[in-house]
C-alpha cells in the first residue's frame, strides 16, 4: 500500500432512499477505505444495487450526503458527476455491454470519447486489459456470440479501461456457475492488488464474499448491521449475520 | 370515489408525461451546440432512418398514388372532366397525402425501432453503463437521432411524392385511359410551388416527432420485454396521434398564415 491509499474515499452519512411507498434505505452510515476491497452483502432486494447506484450518483437520494474525496456528490451537477464518474468503473449485474458494439468498441469506448489517443493506442490499451482478463481472442466479436462469464470478463476490461479509482461490482458472480464464479473472483483480487484500486462489491453469495473481500458489511432493513473483516464475520455472535451466512430459513430474519 | 381516484391518477400521470417531456426536450436544447460532435453517429443514423425505410415508401407510395387516381376518377364520374385528375392527385399527395402517409408509416417503422432499441438498453442496463463512463445518453443516443430523422423525412417524402405521381400517372392510363400528357397537363395546371414547400416544411417536424416520440418512450422503459412491448407500442401510437394534431396546426399555420392565398 502506498500514499494514496490512506483515510476513506467515500464517506456515507444518514443516506435514506425511497421509491414510493417502500423505503430501500433508512439511514445508511458507511465508510469507505482507499485500496480496501469492501463487501456488502445482504438479502436479494434489500437495496444493495440501489447503494451502488446512490454512490456513482445515476439516483439521487431523498436525503443524506455520499463526500467522494471530501465532496458532497448529492451536491454535484450534471458535468460534476461526469468528472467525479471518470474515477469510477463498473461491472453491472448484467455485464451491461452495449451490444450494437464489438468487444473491443465495447472496452475502448471511454478512452475514444474521453482520452487524445491515436486508434492504434486505443487498441493496444484495449488489449492489455483484454489480457488482463484473459479474453484476447474475442477483440472483434460482439456480445451476443459471448457467454455469460465470458461477458463479465469484458465489462470487467471495461470498468478498468480508464484506471479508476474505484470499482463497483454489482452481483458479479450471480448467474455463474461456480467455477466461473470463482474465476471473476481471482480476478477481481488480482485487478484490485495490481491498479491498487478500492473495490466495492455488492453481492448475496457468501463465498464469493469470503474470497473477494478485505471487509464485510452486511445491508439489513435499509441499514448497515454489521461491519468487520472476514474472520470476524465467521465468528460473529450477531444472529442475523449469523443467519445470512449459515443460510438457513429459521432465524430473526423472516424468509417470506 | 372510485372514478375520482382514477381521474385524479390519469391526470398526474398526464402531467408527469409531459413534464417528462419537456424535461427531455429541454436536455436536447442544451446539448445542441455539440451536434457537430457527433457527426459520425448522425450519419450512420441517417442511413438506417432513410435509406432503410426506401422499400416501405416505395411500396406505399406507389400505390397510395395509384388509389388516388381511381378514386378521384370515380369521383369525378359525370361531373369533372378527366383532365383535372391530374390536378387532383397532384395538389392531394404534394399537400397531404405524401406528407402525412410517410410520416404514418416511417414513424411506424422508426419510431418502434427506436424504443425497442433505447428500451432494451434501459432494462439492461446499457444505459446505467453509458452514464458510468462519463457518456450522456441523450446526446449519445437522441440528438443523432432527432437530427437525422428531422433530416430525412423531408427526403423521404419527396421521394415518396414522386412515386405516388407515378403511380397515379400509370393507373390513370391503364385503368381510367387518360393519357400521360393530360395528366401532366392537369398536373401543371394548378401547381403552386407553395404546396410542394408548404408540405415538405410539415415533414420537418414529423421527422422530429417520430423520433423524440421513440426515443422518450424508449428512456421511460421499465420492467423487461413487457416493458419494451409497451413502450414500443406508445412510441407508435403517440408519435402518429402527434403527427395528425400537428398536421393540422401546422396546415392552418402554413396554408392559412404564411402561403395564404391572395
Amino acid at each position: 500500500m502506498n500514499g494514496i491509499c490512506e483515510g476513506p474515499i467515500i464517506s456515507i452519512r444518514g443516506l435514506h432512499k425511497r421509491f414510493g411507498p417502500q423505503e430501500v434505505l433508512t439511514g445508511v452510515d458507511l465508510d469507505i477505505g482507499s485500496c480496501e476491497s469492501l463487501v456488502i452483502l445482504g438479502r436479494s432486494g434489500c437495496g444493495k444495487s440501489v447503494l451502488l447506484k446512490l454512490i456513482t450518483g445515476l439516483i439521487k437520494p431523498d436525503q443524506g450526503s455520499i463526500l467522494f474525496e471530501g465532496e458532497d456528490s448529492t451536491k454535484f451537477n450534471r458535468q460534476k458527476l461526469f468528472d467525479m464518474r471518470m474515477n469510477f468503473g463498473m461491472l453491472f449485474q448484467s455485464a451491461a455491454l452495449f451490444d450494437s458494439m464489438t468487444v473491443g468498441e465495447n472496452v475502448g469506448l471511454p478512452l475514444v470519447k474521453h482520452v487524445h489517443k491515436s486508434d492504434e493506442e486505443i487498441r493496444e490499451i484495449v488489449l492489455e486489459k483484454l489480457r488482463l482478463v484473459g479474453l484476447t481472442d474475442v477483440y472483434d466479436s460482439y456480445p451476443a456470440a459471448l457467454s455469460g462469464g465470458m461477458k463479465k470478463r469484458v465489462g470487467l476490461a471495461r470498468a478498468v479501461v480508464m484506471e479508476p479509482q474505484v470499482v463497483l461490482y454489482d452481483e458479479p458472480t450471480t448467474g455463474l456457475d461456480p467455477i466461473m464464479a470463482d474465476v471473476i473472483n481471482t480476478m477481481i483480487r488480482e485487478l484490485q492488488h495490481e491498479l491498487d484500486i478500492t473495490s466495492i462489491v455488492v453481492t448475496h453469495d457468501i463465498n464469493s464474499a469470503y474470497r473477494v473481500g478485505d471487509r464485510m458489511t452486511m445491508l439489513h432493513e435499509g441499514k448497515i448491521i454489521y461491519s468487520g473483516t472476514p474472520e470476524e464475520m465467521r465468528g460473529t455472535d450477531n444472529e442475523i449475520v449469523r443467519q445470512f451466512i449459515e443460510g438457513r430459513a429459521e432465524g430473526p430474519v423472516r424468509a417470506v | 370515489m372510485k372514478i375520482f381516484a382514477m381521474l385524479g391518477r390519469f391526470f398526474l400521470g398526464f402531467i408527469e408525461e409531459i413534464g417528462g417531456m419537456f424535461l427531455l426536450l429541454w436536455r436536447v436544447i442544451q446539448l445542441a451546440p455539440r451536434l457537430f460532435r457527433n457527426i459520425g453517429n448522425i450519419l450512420i443514423q441517417m442511413e438506417k432512418i432513410g435509406i432503410g425505410s426506401i422499400p416501405l415508401v416505395l411500396i406505399t407510395s406507389v400505390f397510395v398514388g395509384a388509389v388516388a387516381s381511381v378514386q378521384a376518377a370515380y369521383q369525378f364520374q359525370g361531373y369533372i372532366p378527366l383532365r383535372f385528375l391530374g390536378a387532383v392527385v397532384g395538389k392531394s399527395v404534394t399537400l397531404e397525402v405524401g406528407p402525412v402517409l410517410t410520416a404514418l408509416v416511417v414513424g411506424g417503422r422508426v419510431s418502434a425501432a427506436i424504443a425497442a432499441e433505447v428500451g432494451t438498453m434501459k432494462v439492461t442496463e446499457q444505459i446505467d453503463a453509458m452514464e458510468m463512463i462519463a457518456i450522456d445518453p441523450v446526446e449519445y443516443l437522441v440528438l443523432p437521432r432527432l437530427v437525422a430523422a428531422t433530416l430525412m423525412l423531408p427526403v423521404l417524402t419527396v421521394f415518396a411524392d414522386f412515386l405516388a405521381l407515378v403511380g397515379g400517372m400509370v393507373v390513370a392510363r391503364l385503368a381510367v385511359g387518360v393519357s400521360f400528357s393530360t395528366f401532366e397537363d392537369g398536373l401543371t395546371m394548378f401547381f403552386r410551388y407553395q404546396d410542394l414547400v408548404g408540405g415538405l416544411l410539415k415533414t420537418f417536424v414529423f421527422g422530429f416527432i417520430i423520433a423524440f416520440m421513440g426515443c422518450y418512450n424508449g428512456f421511460r422503459t421499465k420492467g423487461g420485454a413487457e416493458g419494451v412491448g409497451m413502450s414500443t407500442m406508445k412510441a407508435v401510437v403517440s408519435s402518429c396521434l402527434l403527427i395528425l394534431i400537428t398536421n393540422y396546426l401546422l396546415a392552418f399555420l402554413i396554408f392559412s398564415v404564411i402561403f395564404a392565398p391572395d
